[in-house]
């Protein structure tokens, strides 16, 4: 009886007693413990790998009365702390105010921006404010490195934001660096400009999602790159955060801090600015689409009883993974980088570092699956886009939620029994 | 001296003001507002346990109640240790009863 679904797994399981986390995560859990929320899909940025196509506001964005009652389900459901994204989160007109409503409501928050609306104001309101993380967007650590790909003027506008914070006394803000071909080399620099605004650096790993999956071929780490970044990490430990989302590199030998394991619908997902539910906020494709929090029985019905998250809390089938010896800490990768560049779920992920994908990269006849939704602004403002390519319709866009990125357990702790 | 197994049994402890508990499958996840440090309580029994403690004089109290048998006691306070020391549960400062 080994009845296997349209993702390629097993449809029973038994949740076992005891046992590896990892194990127990796999199966799924009560409620989300890594959940990011894109409040809008509105962006004043237009980076070229913006993983969810922002740039322009969907009319059907939810309104203020229906994201208090998102907020109210997190609180009864025991969603302990979100991360907010966007679009550009802080300019909705009701931002600050869905902060307030969230922390008054035992759901912590942490949010990502560009910084455009981190006024010395704000950053004195944030500091003044339990409960709230800040995560600043920068993906180069010169300007020159950066506005390449987030736009003309982003570095500046996110090292101010830094700076407002700092001086306002608010304490280990992030910083959070989308690695890429054009900035890996600036790992230490990066560093350094944590260090200098009392941040804590965040790495997080280019996907082929959403804008990224025009320029993942140009911008995704190179294989010498990759060992690279891996001994950086490797060196760093716990000084640098990383979503957990470097595990497919632990086949290079040690793993690295963090869980291991592709959380999306087990421990993570994504609520996208209407409302929809998604497995992963790197995975907004109606492939992935769990539901809608407008639904009857609302996010908690999506979370517990959609089909897809039932099919992804299955056992997997992991095809030619199975068999290689790093599978135990590996597991073959990220799920939406194999989606995005059309490989099979059930292979090695795109950067296997075994350079188990390189075959099937090159083949002619690999499709990547069309976009499912896009929000580029289709007139960016002259001289802000950024310049890396010209992709036409597709440029605009936001900085990168860096999803996953709140390892969820980059911090966890387990009981010993 | 009295080990650290009888030391904490004769005492009164509870779950920390800032955390709270979420029923998982495997057990509970803890989270703690204050220092936003999620912990992840591996068996169902230790949560009744956890949950318990300040209800009871004593997590000896505790265990009884969540009928853990004798022979397992050490094992138990040897976990309300990695939780007492992960700021999960503390010590009340007196005996309570509920
Ligand atoms: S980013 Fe990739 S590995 Fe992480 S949860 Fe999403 S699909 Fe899984
Ligand atoms: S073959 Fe699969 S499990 Fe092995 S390193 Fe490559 S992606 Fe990871």
């Amino acid at each position: 009886m080994t009845a296997t679904d349209r993702l390629g797994r097993n449809a029973l399981s038994v949740r076992p007693i005891g046992g590896s986390l990892i194990d127990q995560f796999e199966l799924g859990l009560n409620a989300p413990i890594c959940l990011t929320w894109e409040l809008t899909y509105a962006c004043n940025l237009a980076c070229v790998h913006c993983l969810s196509s922002s740039g322009r506001r969907d009319p059907r964005e939810l309104s203020t009365a229906q994201c208090e009652a998102v907020i109210d389900e997190f609180q009864a459901m025991q969603v302990f702390y979100i991360n907010i994204g966007g679009g550009e989160p802080t300019v909705r007109p009701d931002f600050w105010h869905l902060l307030e409503y969230a922390i008054d409501h035992q759901v912590g928050v942490k949010f990502s921006t560009n910084g455009v609306r981190v006024t010395p104001e704000r950053a004195r309101f944030l500091a003044a404010t339990n409960y709230v993380d800040v995560q600043v967007s920068i993906d180069g650590a010169t300007a020159e490195v950066n506005d390449r790909v987030r736009g003309h003027g982003s570095y500046d506008m996110a090292i101010r934001a830094l700076e407002n914070l700092s001086d306002a006394g608010f304490m280990d803000a992030k910083i959070s660096v989308v690695v890429t071909r054009e900035n890996v080399g600036q790992l230490d620099l990066f560093k350094a400009l944590a260090d200098r605004h009392g941040a804590t650096l965040r790495l997080t790993r280019l996907r082929p999602s959403g804008r990224g999956a025009e320029v993942w071929d140009d911008l995704h780490v190179t294989a010498t790159q990759q060992r690279e970044l891996y001994d950086w990490l490797l060196k760093a430990g716990d000084n640098v955060l990383t979503g957990d989302s470097f595990f497919h590199l632990a086949a290079y030998g040690e793993p690295l801090p963090g869980l291991n394991l592709c959380g999306a619908g087990r421990v993570v997902c994504l609520i996208d600015p209407i409302g929809d539910v998604y497995a992963c906020p790197f995975a907004i494709h109606e492939e992935f689409l769990a539901g809608n929090v407008l639904a009857p029985g609302g996010f908690d019905n999506v979370w517990k009883n959609s089909e897809l998250f039932a099919d992804l809390r299955s056992p997997q089938t992991s095809g030619a993974c199975t068999k290689c010896q790093f599978f135990d800490s590996c597991r073959g990768g990220c799920m939406a980088a194999k989606f995005f560049t059309g490989l099979p779920l059930d292979g090695p992920d795109p950067e296997c570092v075994l350079g188990n994908s390189e075959q099937a990269l090159m083949e002619i006849g690999r499709t990547i699956p069309p976009a499912s939704q896009d929000h580029s602004r289709l007139d960016p403002r002259r001289g802000a886009e950024p310049v890396l390519v010209q992709i036409g319709a597709l440029s605009p866009g936001r900085p990168p939620a860096h999803a996953c990125s709140e390892s969820p357990l980059a911090d966890f702790h387990a009981s010993a029994l | 001296m009295p080990s650290a197994v009888t030391t904490m049994l004769d005492e009164p402890w509870r779950l920390s003001p800032d955390v709270a508990l979420r029923p998982e499958p495997f057990g509970a996840l803890a989270y703690d507002f204050g220092t936003r440090r999620l912990t992840f309580i591996k068996r169902p029994e230790l949560v009744t346990v956890v949950r318990g403690l300040a209800a009871g004089p004593d997590v000896r109290g505790a265990l009884k109640g969540a009928q853990v048998p004798e022979s397992q006691w050490p094992v138990f306070v040897q976990a309300l240790e990695s939780l007492a020391a992960a700021g999960t549960i503390q010590r009340r400062s007196s005996v309570t009863t509920s």
